[in-house]
């Protein structure tokens, strides 16, 4: 089960380019889950969209840019159940709006603002992880937690390719092997970690090649294809629910947009390359799909993409609203029994 | 009271808190079959099963990493880290998340998280089992540390620690384990973290220290019986830092001495120091006096009784401040 095969290292792919590759479906679901999909596609790509403006206007700080990795998002949290917990990286910060959390709490987050840590179990959505590939075992160790106290919780973490080369990983990944934890560990790989391409981070020809080590399964699957995704997903979910431990899905995409606000690819990147994926974005890919299935109109998608901007509006609004944080925060919530010396601190801190 | 070793002192505290709380968990590399390396673990394996004596696979980081997960899913875990220098790996967790984890939640998750560790020289050990790394851990925000010096207090302090609803690591002497007995109380037995503890009254100086230092500082005491009184305060928590009893015991002397096995640059024995600098001045009648490790890598054992504080440096340290 855990021998990766060759032809599993083909991408799995679900939508077609309405030419020479015919579109497939998945079983089971509906047309309404179609559109919700949409949904989280679209909601994703206007957070993300509408975050790069608000960082050259100055609103938010430096921020992590997620576009043409919606599709990996929205595709993989739509087969959990809300119970399940979803262990975010940087790439993923605003992955809670798919769990109903507020866009003003994650804007807040990328602001700086204390409002903008929130707590994971409202959500069951852990803190964003900002250092690369530290959270995967924090994943295992809730993912068999919960096993050991018979609830049915499956958790997810997400990490990118250069993520593979860290220690946390492998540590992570071996220690939900195994415990037989059900954890999926969803690569993300976009091919560039900052200006470092997938050839200088791994001579394996694939990274879901890493599974067989573990003695878990590995699964490959087309990144930019939401409907992979969930299908992929979905299978890592079901075997994981039921007692057969973790898996790991490779996502292969492309980065199309710079790492962050303060990256400029143009120093290292194929910019050709670049204009091609751009024009094969998830999110376009997904909406051309659903055209050909007569599943989308032209009314409902700009609905949908409306609703979406009044989420930002709303969100954007709401955190700019909020009073400044009070300093005194500085020494709050760190412990649960304060430090006695945070009593002098204080005092110093407001000019005593 | 029943006399133990310091290492069935913890022992003991596993069976305790294992018994009243089935949340608390233990994990570490070999605690569970072998019941530890030095046998801090026996006998919890048979009886609360493996899963709450969990033998993990070998990588400390990946250890801590998951026992912070393991935290969000309502556990208490205690990881042991099998020698004082193999816990360098898990200050990456440590740092980077155990120490943050509830401030990034603004203080709505909680992370009873314990990590324990024998530490220190003078075991005749190989390179990397002899390290007293207590400063790194002092300087992380977010945990708390706390260092035993008698079997009573091992058991009281790793009981607290377990207890706290904050992360709290624990040094423990490897070098008295199995050296040291002592009096310590059945059943439960709780040790307050923060308070520190005069192990010997005096009047004429102060002699600081904490873990295998403390039984140390005792004897430089004894020696020195017929020249002057020495008090020797047993910090027991180095994070949060007992300063009250700190600076009454030095304003009762008027003179410190710190010693402290881990090499001196930017040690906790700094820390110490600068607190009487700022808090002590006028009841001092000298300089607050060091004497540590050197600032060097712990030596080869054929030669590491020449790094570590000994009776006669120590009292050499007292000698000194006296003739100020």
């Amino acid at each position: 089960m855990a021998q990766v095969l060759p032809a599993e290292r083909d991408l799995r792919r679900v939508i077609g380019d309405g030419d020479a590759v015919p579109d497939g479906e998945v079983d089971g679901l509906t047309e309404h889950d179609l559109l919700e999909l949409y949904r989280s596609l679209v909601l994703l790509r206007t957070y993300d969209e509408r975050s790069v403006v608000y960082h050259r206007q100055g609103r938010i700080g430096t921020y992590a840019i997620f576009w043409n990795h919606e599709a990996m998002q929205a595709g993989s949290v739509y087969p959990l159940e809300d119970e399940d917990w979803i262990f975010p990286s940087y790439r993923e910060s605003a992955i809670g709006l798919l769990r109903g959390m507020p866009a003003r709490v994650i804007l807040q987050w990328w602001r700086g603002h204390p409002s903008g840590w929130w707590n994971p179990a409202d959500y069951n959505v852990a803190s964003i992880c900002v250092p690369i590939a530290t959270h995967v075992p924090h994943a295992a160790g809730l993912a068999w937690g919960k096993k050991l106290r018979g609830e049915p919780v499956v958790a997810i973490a997400y990490f990118g390719d250069g993520a593979t080369s860290e220690g946390a990983f492998h540590e992570g990944a071996n220690f939900a092997a195994v415990t037989g934890a059900p954890l999926i560990l969803f690569c993300n790989n976009n091919q560039w970690a900052i200006s470092t391409p997938l050839s200088a981070q791994t001579r394996a020809e694939a990274l879901v090649d890493k599974a067989v080590g573990y003695g878990i399964p590995g699964i490959r699957v087309d990144g930019g294809d939401v409907l992979a995704v969930y299908e992929a997903t979905r299978e890592a979910v079901a075997r994981a629910r039921t007692g057969g431990g973790p898996t790991m899905i490779e996502a292969v995409s492309y980065r199309a947009a710079p790492h962050a606000t303060a990256d400029d690819p143009s120093a290292y990147i194929d910019l050709e390359r670049v204009e091609q994926e751009k024009k094969n974005e998830c999110v376009g890919r997904y909406e051309r799909y659903l055209e050909r299935l007569g599943v989308l109109d032209a009314a409902t998608a700009e609905q949908v993409r409306a609703e979406a901007a009044d989420v930002l509006r709303t969100g954007i609004a709401e955190a700019e609203a909020e009073p400044p944080a009070d300093a005194s925060l500085v020494f709050d919530h760190a412990h649960v029994e304060p430090l006695p010396s945070f009593d002098d601190e204080l005092r110093e801190l407001r000019g005593g | 009271m029943a006399e133990l070793t310091l290492v069935e002192a913890i022992n003991d505290c596993f069976h305790v808190e294992l018994g009243r709380d089935d949340n608390v968990m233990v994990m570490g590399e070999d605690v569970g079959r072998a019941g530890g390396v030095f046998r801090a673990t026996a006998g919890l394996r048979d009886r609360f099963g493996q899963e709450r004596c969990f033998d993990s696979p070998l990588a400390e980081a990946g250890l801590v990493g998951a026992a912070l997960g393991l935290c969000m899913a309502g556990w208490r875990p205690v990881c042991e880290l099998q020698y004082d220098a193999f816990s360098y790996p898990a200050l990456d967790q440590l740092i980077t998340h155990v120490g943050r984890y509830r401030w990034r939640t603004g203080g709505k998750m909680t992370f009873p998280l314990t990590l324990r560790m024998p530490y220190g020289g003078g075991v005749r050990a190989p390179e990397l089992h002899d390290d007293s790394p207590e400063a790194y851990y002092v300087h992380t925000p977010g945990v708390k540390v706390a260092i035993p010096s008698t079997p009573a207090d091992a058991k009281g302090l790793l009981a607290a620690a377990i207890r706290s609803e904050d992360p709290v690591v624990v040094f423990e002497p490897k070098l008295h384990y199995r050296t040291m007995r002592g009096e310590v109380p059945e059943g439960e037995h709780v040790v307050e973290l923060g308070k520190a503890r005069i192990a010997r009254e005096g009047t004429d100086v102060t002699l600081v220290a904490y873990g295998a230092m403390v039984p140390l500082c005792e004897q430089v005491a004894d020696a020195l019986a017929d020249e002057c009184s020495c008090e020797v305060l047993d910090v027991r928590t180095l994070k949060p830092l007992d300063e009250e009893a700190l600076l009454s015991s030095a304003a009762k002397t008027g003179r410190v001495v710190i010693v402290q096995e881990a090499p001196r640059t930017a040690g906790y024995g700094a820390e110490l120091a600068a607190v009487l600098a700022e808090k002590a001045m006028l009841d001092l009648r000298g300089p607050v006096l060091r004497v540590t490790g050197y600032d060097v890598p712990y030596p080869y054992w054929q030669i590491e009784d020449a790094y570590m504080p000994s009776v006669e440096r120590v009292a050499r340290g007292v000698r000194k401040l006296l003739e100020y």
